[in-house]
């Protein structure tokens, strides 16, 4: 064999072996190919951790359903449904986002409110800007969500009622990606759900809002409309309202309804 | 050029035709599509908003100032790699590489990692100096200039290549030092290549998107370039904003495609 032709060889066999070493990896991620009903469930990034948690407890009910979550900004989801993603269900945090989905038509009967949620402001651990209170937001290099998305018009709400003029230093697509910044030590602070502060843990302090000063963002979920598997999405919903899903939800911070 | 040889006569075979015409479909069909939908009855408002013209504004010197420094500091790493022998210089090719096929969004963790207010060379620059760089300007030109010097470097590098290393070998026996063989000979030489590394590296830069937003964030004005802005507006609901700012970075493309013509698409008649 000529020279060429060994390094051509190697270079496939190359190839191969990372095509290998990559589908292995996406083989345990999840549990694709594995003939079971796939439940798809597109939820708001500050569900994540209830959520996640309720997967478990669906799929334990449920063996042969595997449960598909899809977290982001409730706009991005609600834009992705309308645009035919294939979702079963849809929970979003506030009502705007669900609005876009019913008016496409893309909801079956109508949402449902299942939990609220209010705002927090977050520091890292060792705070470096010193912030004490939500007024000590304006001399500090703080980030919030964009105003397009929930977490964010919430957080330009409670910046309107604090009379904060002071300017983000980055409007981020969802409240999680807010919560890395500042976990990071890139930010002095973040305004994120109390929840989402709950979840960082140790990673942030928090400085709480006055009750007067602070919004509180409903939260809705809903059945997309012509889902293939409309029955199973109808039990997810009822899980989610149910005392154990309620339970769930407030251990993570959620209030109810 | 003008050769014909004996496999080119007689019929294509109708599968690669076929096969031929779906990939090109392919790629052509999203462009159209995109023209078609393209709100033009509104385009010049959508372009004129206060979200748009800020994009536009900042886009266009952010990439003015990356494509600078990919040319200040780019040229002489291409005419290092190919002018000099040393040691692991296949090494520093791959790693020059690496960019180039690196998810630009790695690329602004990796960004982040390093210059970031906790990164291993960021923290060091915010106690000495007290700069800190996310959410600014200047790390979206960093974020732009992580993946546009590749484009310049490999452009350059042919360039410096393909011009006669004679002429080079001839101004040293006239006495010239290697400084103004370089700055002489080697460059002027080269600068077809340079011009169209630049071009490409520009146009890189100009499309970054993925590095920009992890590692500099988005805030108008500041760091929401044209395609972060793109994606905001489309997120948010305003598919006529994101239609028109991407057809502006359609004539854009199509501009430097066309100013690199002789150079790509003549490539395969070569």
């Amino acid at each position: 064999m000529t020279a060429r032709g060994t390094r051509q060889v190697r270079l496939v066999g190359a190839a191969a072996a990372m095509l290998l070493v990559t589908a292995t990896l996406a083989g345990c991620g999840g549990g694709g190919g594995s003939g079971k009903t796939k439940l798809t469930v597109f939820a708001a990034a500050s569900l994540t951790e209830s959520f996640t948690a309720l997967a478990g407890n669906f799929e334990k009910d449920h063996p042969d359903v595997d449960v598909v979550l899809s977290f982001g900004s409730s706009t991005t989801l609600a834009q992705q449904v309308k645009s035919g993603s294939p979702a079963d269900v849809i929970a979003t945090a506030d009502s705007t986002s669900m609005s876009i989905v019913k008016d496409a038509g893309d909801l079956e009967g109508s949402a449902t409110e299942f939990a609220t949620n209010t705002m927090v402001v977050v520091t890292p651990a060792d705070n470096p800007g010193k912030l004490t209170s939500l007024d000590d937001l304006a001399g500090s290099d703080f980030v919030v969500c964009d105003p397009t998305v929930p977490c964010g018009a919430a957080a330009a709400k409670v910046l309107d009622n604090a009379g904060i003029t002071a300017q983000p230093k980055s409007l981020e697509q969802d409240v999680k990606a807010v919560l890395t910044k500042v976990t990071l030590g890139e930010a002095d602070a973040g305004i994120v759900y109390v929840t989402d502060a709950r979840a960082a843990g140790a990673k942030v302090a928090t400085i709480d809002i006055a009750p007067d000063l602070n919004v509180t963002n409903p939260y809705f979920i809903g059945v997309i409309k012509d889902s293939a598997e409309g029955h199973l999405a109808n039990q997810w919903v009822d899980l989610v309202n149910s005392q154990a899903g309620q339970g769930v939800l407030a251990d993570a911070g959620f209030s109810g309804p | 050029m003008t050769r014909t040889s004996l496999a080119t006569r007689g019929r294509a075979p109708l599968g690669l035709t076929v096969a031929a015409l779906v990939a090109l479909l392919f790629l052509v069909i999203p462009v159209v599509a995109i023209l078609v939908r393209a709100p033009w009855a509104s385009l010049v408002d959508d372009l004129t908003s206060a979200d748009a013209r800020d994009a536009l504004r900042l886009s266009l010197q952010t990439t003015l100032l990356s494509t600078a420094l990919c040319i200040f500091f780019g040229v002489p790493l291409a005419w290092l790699l190919a002018r000099t022998a040393f040691r692991g210089r296949s090494l520093v090719r791959a790693l020059v590489t690496l960019p180039l096929v690196l998810p630009p969004v790695v690329g602004g963790i990796a960004l982040l990692m390093a210059f970031g207010r906790d990164g291993l060379v960021g923290k060091w620059l915010d106690s000495a100096f007290g700069v800190t760089l996310p959410f600014t300007l200047a790390a979206v030109v960093m974020a732009q200039t992580f993946v546009a010097l590749p484009f310049l470097v490999i452009s350059v590098e042919g360039a410096f290549r393909a011009s006669d290393e004679r002429y080079d070998d001839a101004a040293a026996t006239l006495g010239a030092t290697r400084w103004s063989t370089f700055r002489r000979v080697t460059l002027p030489l080269a600068l077809p290549g340079i011009v169209a590394g630049a071009v490409l590296s520009w146009a890189r830069a100009l499309g970054e998107f993925g590095a920009t937003v992890t590692f500099a964030g988005n805030f108008p004005g500041t760091t929401r370039t044209m395609p972060t802005q793109i994606y905001v507006s489309f997120l948010g609901g305003n598919l006529d904003g994101a239609v028109a700012l991407s057809l502006v970075l359609i004539v854009v493309a199509v501009f430097v495609l066309a100013s690199l013509r002789e150079r790509w698409l003549s490539g395969a008649a070569r």
